[in-house]
């Protein structure tokens, strides 16, 4: 059986970032990854998709953006073919093709079974990303039947649809976005609204994520936040990634989309959405108020404020079989898909228990979660910290082993 | 020269509260909860229910003592009047959630409560429970809750209490969600 020091499972940015950071150490691995490099950027997005983050802050160990836009936004192929790049130029150890099947725990270091052999480690980084499939809600069974249904991983453009009513349900990046294209494609849209991230393009003249990135909010620590379960739970910012271009509520309700409250139920094929649409809107005004003052406070002087979510009178049901809907998208978030890892490190919904990417099983790692270790980690800008701090963990376990083993040993 | 802060009281231990929530991921099964009332048709439209024990925390529990509300209709509806209607007692108790809510978050982002005076209504048009227009539903087409609240907070702090408020309130949530009513006889 082959054995290597580091087995990275994925190879995106997190997990070549992290190659990146322990070769830079001379610690012996390999990357598996299922498909190709940045394999979900060439399968699982959409046409029109940007980044969320402008040219300037796409940074990795080892590399940075050097093109002529900065302030711009790359599309999915153009991340692909950059981590491609990065993958080549850090001369990555990727085993492409390569399907972890399972990992497991033995003889103080991890079996790594793949569709293409067997690998021994003594330690692994999980690195196939939070966002591997969508997470749909059980509600989803009881739509009736005859009604196109689509999730951001499988939409492409509007030519995927039929004509007639889309429901879109989630209003985070994907959910706001493709409420935005559909409407733009004239479908009428109703777009159902839970807690949300209200963030405006641009603030005071620049990107917001500059302003984020400059003020330190971006590098705010985990083990700083008065609560940690809930930050990571955070959904995406309502962001799209065009210069200058807002899509929050008020700009897709004042083009003509129709906000309702997030679905609470289907009952006999009438959708159920909750009274609650005015508050989750005051919680997001509320919330971009505090991040604007902070924002305020580091840079001096006040900048603009943004006028209050607007919420009209909006319907508590839809009648999924009137003939008014004939599309839902489900942009409800994404979820990790570990289901080959037999290590217990889950909790009881499955969610791998960390310490900022340390578990507690010595020698296994994650990354690529949501503030995973710092509030930028969703972000590509994020798993260049994140990496070399894991790095820097990871070092000191094997160095530990090897003493261990020295002193067994004399 | 010292200077005496007098801590936040506004008489919630939010220690006990949030050491439930700590002691949770170990011991999930305490969190499920069954809330009972017992009602008893007394005459007309009048009726009385009792609040005395519930299930949480692993246990059965009981109230100190038990509680009793009569419940009843109007005189303009031809009742006696004895006691407030159900969908007034149903805004008691969200304004009684929301308020509670309010104290406990104030207590622990340390903001001292000096008063809190919620006044809630709730529209409704009898079309529906008389059966006069099946388009119009029974219960409320909406409600609206006005929170004046005096407090060491700036006003978007005590915005942020309100709407905190709503997001942990349970009557609020059954409310504003649909949930499964199964009536059984017996």
């Amino acid at each position: 059986m082959p054995s290597t020091t580091t087995v990275i499972v994925g190879a995106g940015h997190c997990g070549l970032a992290m190659s990146h950071c322990l070769a830079a150490r001379s610690i012996d691995h390999i990357v598996l990854e299922r498909a190709e490099v940045a394999n979900s950027w060439r399968t699982q997005r959409w046409d029109s998709l940007r980044l969320l983050s402008p040219n300037w802050m796409t940074r990795l160990p080892g590399y940075r953006y050097r093109g002529d836009d900065p302030d711009g936004y790359l599309s999915a192929p153009e991340v692909a073919a950059m981590l491609g790049d990065y993958a080549d130029t850090s001369a990555a150890p990727v085993l492409t093709s390569t399907t972890v099947t399972s990992v497991r725990a033995a003889g103080g270091g991890y079996v790594v079974r793949t569709d293409q052999g067997t690998w021994r480690a003594r330690t692994v980084v999980l690195a196939s990303g939070a966002a591997a499939v969508p997470a749909v809600p059980a509600l989803a069974r009881l739509v009736p039947a005859g009604l196109t249904c689509l999730t951001p991983v499988g939409y492409r453009n509007p030519g995927d649809l039929p004509g007639g009513g889309v429901l879109v349900v989630g209003a985070s990046a994907s959910g706001i976005q493709l409420a935005d294209e559909l409407h733009r494609c004239g479908h009428p849209v109703t777009l159902a609204v839970g807690e949300h991230v209200r963030m405006p393009r641009t603030y005071r003249g620049r990107d917001i994520l500059w302003w984020l990135d400059a003020s330190g909010v971006l590098d705010q620590r985990y083990d700083e936040v008065d609560d940690l379960v809930r930050a990571r739970k955070v959904p995406s910012m309502q962001l799209v990634g065009s210069p200058g271009r807002t899509v929050d509520l008020n700009a897709l309700s004042s083009a003509g989309v129709r906000l309702v409250g997030r679905l609470a139920g289907i009952a006999d094929g009438v959708a159920q959405f909750s009274g609650s649409l005015p508050n989750v809107c005051a919680l997001a005004d509320l919330k971009l108020g505090r991040l604007l003052n902070t924002v305020d406070a580091w840079a001096g002087a006040a900048g603009e404020r943004f006028a209050p979510t607007a919420v009209h009178s909006t319907p508590l049901g839809l009648d999924l079989r009137s003939g008014e809907i004939s599309t839902i998208v489900w942009a409800t978030g994404y979820r990790p898909d570990l289901s080959w890892l037999h290590v217990p490190v889950l909790e009881r919904k499955g969610r791998v228990v960390h310490d900022g990417g340390v578990t507690a099983c010595p020698g296994l790692y994650l990354i690529g979660m949501p503030f995973l270790r710092r509030r930028k980690s969703s972000l590509i800008d994020g798993a260049a910290d994140d990496a070399a701090e894991l790095t820097t963990h990871l070092a000191g376990y094997l160095d530990a082993l090897a003493g261990r083993r020295e002193r067994s040993a004399s | 020269m010292t200077t005496t802060e007098t801590p936040v009281d506004n008489g919630v231990n939010v220690e006990a509260l949030l050491g439930v929530r700590d002691a949770l991921p170990g011991t999930p099964e305490i969190a499920k909860f069954q809330w009972r009332s017992t009602v008893s048709w007394v005459n007309g439209t009048h009726s009385r229910s009792d609040v005395e024990t519930f299930y949480g925390f692993g246990d059965e529990q009981q109230h100190h003592t038990t509680f009793s509300y009569d419940i009843d209709h109007p005189l303009q509806f031809a009742a006696q009047d004895k006691g407030a209607t159900p969908v007034e007692v149903v805004l008691a108790a969200l304004g009684g959630c929301l308020t509670a809510g309010v104290a406990a978050v104030a207590q622990q982002r340390s903001i001292q409560l000096r008063s809190v005076r919620a006044t809630l209504a709730a529209e409704m048009d009898l079309h529906g429970i008389l059966g006069a227009d099946p388009d119009v539903r029974n219960g409320f087409s909406g409600v609206t809750v006005s929170y004046q609240i005096d407090a060491d907070a700036t006003a978007e702090e005590i915005q942020a209490l309100v709407a905190q408020s709503q997001k942990r309130s349970a009557v609020y949530d059954i409310i504003t969600n649909p949930t499964s009513v199964t009536v059984e006889v017996h």
